[in-house]
């Protein structure tokens, strides 16, 4: 039962930080960026796994070793980042699937949010309040640039900071989402709430707090399913969060 | 009168390249400069320079910090947005609910609009709504790129008769990209003729030339003389 309590506080509080980050990533067309991440971590998560680290750091880890690899791979190719985040990624999990066995291989693929500990469960609270309260710092700022990055800029905006705050807050999003979801469903998390949100609401400020909304809802209801039909909590987020979207189409305002 | 802004031996290189070079101008308190010259010719870069969006050498001298910037029409993003409300637009620059009404009703627009979606407005709503979001803080400079491109004949009267009319109401100060060289005539207290570098500078009347069109655009230009803005 205990169990079961953390599970829907941590899922609970990464969806709405997933909802919350990914309503900005919808606007800026950037909702599949999940997919990538999630892929780059999953050989973090192997690792986590079979030397019994927490998955989060390991997910963290090679995300950010990740960037990084990209990032310097565009300076050094002028390449599309699309293309390099494709490279980089196809190799992440080809190099998961070669060394990792099969019994790590589920687990961080779909997520098992089922063995939580007091620590994890604590620095994944703080790291999703502190997710959600720098979202929400930089949110209309973010909006400004995607409006126009010149106008931005003219206001003052240092876009190219605002913009490391963000990624940082999607990297940090994907890394707790693992534990929830797996490697092969972050998008879910960020893409699917925000989307929902879209098709109900009038105005940004409800946009973007009804992705959050939704978010959380969506994962207490995968968790809570899960642990009625003891079903993996991953997909059942997926499941419940896709619902969730397909009923905002009969009540699309925009 | 005193300088608003203040220019001297300004240099823009990006990526090796000169793009401008030895640009020197004044501009007073309430003067519109308009800035001309052929595509290319680096007047969006100079506008760039000049709000240190992009880096320069040389000295540029505010005397001012109220400034605001309107890039051109058509590089604004509002396809594909999420629902953004007029009112959420312009709090984007934290202005104040009953500031935004006053500036909504003096482009012509009603207070009711302040719930309407920004991607819904019609071309004409969205023109006059920019053009008060530029205005909402009280700015004693204005700099605007290419205010008219992508828009018919009745929009671009509709964004120089309010301009203008800020101009005439405020004394705001104007710097003013544009290819119209009837915008010159009817707007301009200087004009500054660039391409790469200054070629020419100071009143219409005296710098407008048919020769220094010629230098400018390299090819003839004919043009009218208006008589004076009133």
């Amino acid at each position: 039962m205990i169990q079961v309590i953390l599970a829907l506080i941590v899922a609970g509080l990464v969806g709405a930080a997933g909802g919350y980050i990914g309503s900005l990533m919808l606007t800026k067309r950037m909702s599949l960026v999940g997919g990538p991440l999630g892929h780059l971590a999953i050989p973090g998560v192997g690792l986590a796994l079979i030397f019994g680290f927490d998955v989060s750091l390991g997910a963290g880890i090679f995300i950010l070793f990740g960037t990084v690899l990209i990032w310097l791979l565009e300076l050094k190719t002028k390449l599309p980042l699309e293309a390099l985040t494709a490279i980089v990624f196809a190799l992440s999990t080809a190099v998961f699937f070669l060394f990792i066995p099969e019994e790590y291989a589920v687990p961080a693929l779909i997520g098992d949010i089922s063995l939580l500990t007091i620590p994890t469960v604590i620095v994944s609270i703080l790291l999703c309040l502190l997710i959600l309260y720098i979202t929400k710092k930089i949110f209309s700022k973010i909006m400004l640039a995607v409006i126009s990055e010149d106008l931005a800029k003219a206001e003052g905006v240092n876009v190219r900071n605002y913009n490391l705050l963000y990624m940082t807050c999607i990297g940090l999003t994907i890394a707790l989402g693992i534990r929830i979801v797996g490697g092969l469903m972050t998008a879910a998390l960020v893409a699917i709430p925000a989307a929902t949100s879209r098709n109900l609401s009038t105005n940004l400020k409800q946009y973007s707090y009804l992705s959050a909304i939704l978010g959380f809802a969506s994962s207490i209801g995968g968790v809570y399913a899960s642990s009625i039909t003891g079903l993996s909590a991953g997909p059942l987020i997926v499941i419940t969060s896709a619902l969730f979207f397909l009923l905002s189409l009969f009540f699309k305002k925009n | 009168m005193s300088d608003v802004l203040s220019v001297k031996n300004l240099k823009v290189t990006l990526e090796g390249q000169d793009i401008l070079s030895n640009i020197s101008f004044s501009v007073k308190k309430g003067e519109v400069l308009v800035i001309v010259g052929p595509n290319g010719a680096g007047k969006t870069t100079l506008l760039k320079a000049l709000l240190g969006i992009i880096p320069s050498k040389g000295e540029v001298q505010w005397g001012t910090k109220k400034i605001s910037y309107l890039p051109p029409q058509e590089l604004l993003q509002r396809q594909f947005m999420p629902p953004l409300t007029v009112k959420e637009f312009f709090e984007l620059k934290n202005a104040k609910t009953e500031d935004i009404s006053k500036m909504l009703e003096a482009v012509g627009l009603k207070k009711s609009m302040l719930e309407k979606n920004f991607n819904h407005l019609s071309t004409g709503q969205f023109q006059r709504v920019i053009i008060a979001w530029a205005l909402v803080n009280n700015p004693e400079v204005l700099l605007f790129d290419e205010p008219t491109s992508g828009i018919d004949i009745g929009g671009e009267e509709t964004i120089y008769s309010l301009l203008h009319k800020f101009w005439k109401e405020k004394n705001i100060s104007i710097l003013l990209v544009t290819h119209e060289l009837n915008v010159v005539w009817e707007h301009a207290d200087n004009v500054l003729c660039l391409n790469k570098k200054k070629l020419c500078y100071g009143a219409p009347n005296k710098i407008l030339t048919p020769k220094n069109l010629e230098k400018l655009y390299g090819t003839g230009i004919k043009f009218y003389k208006h008589g004076d803005r009133k």
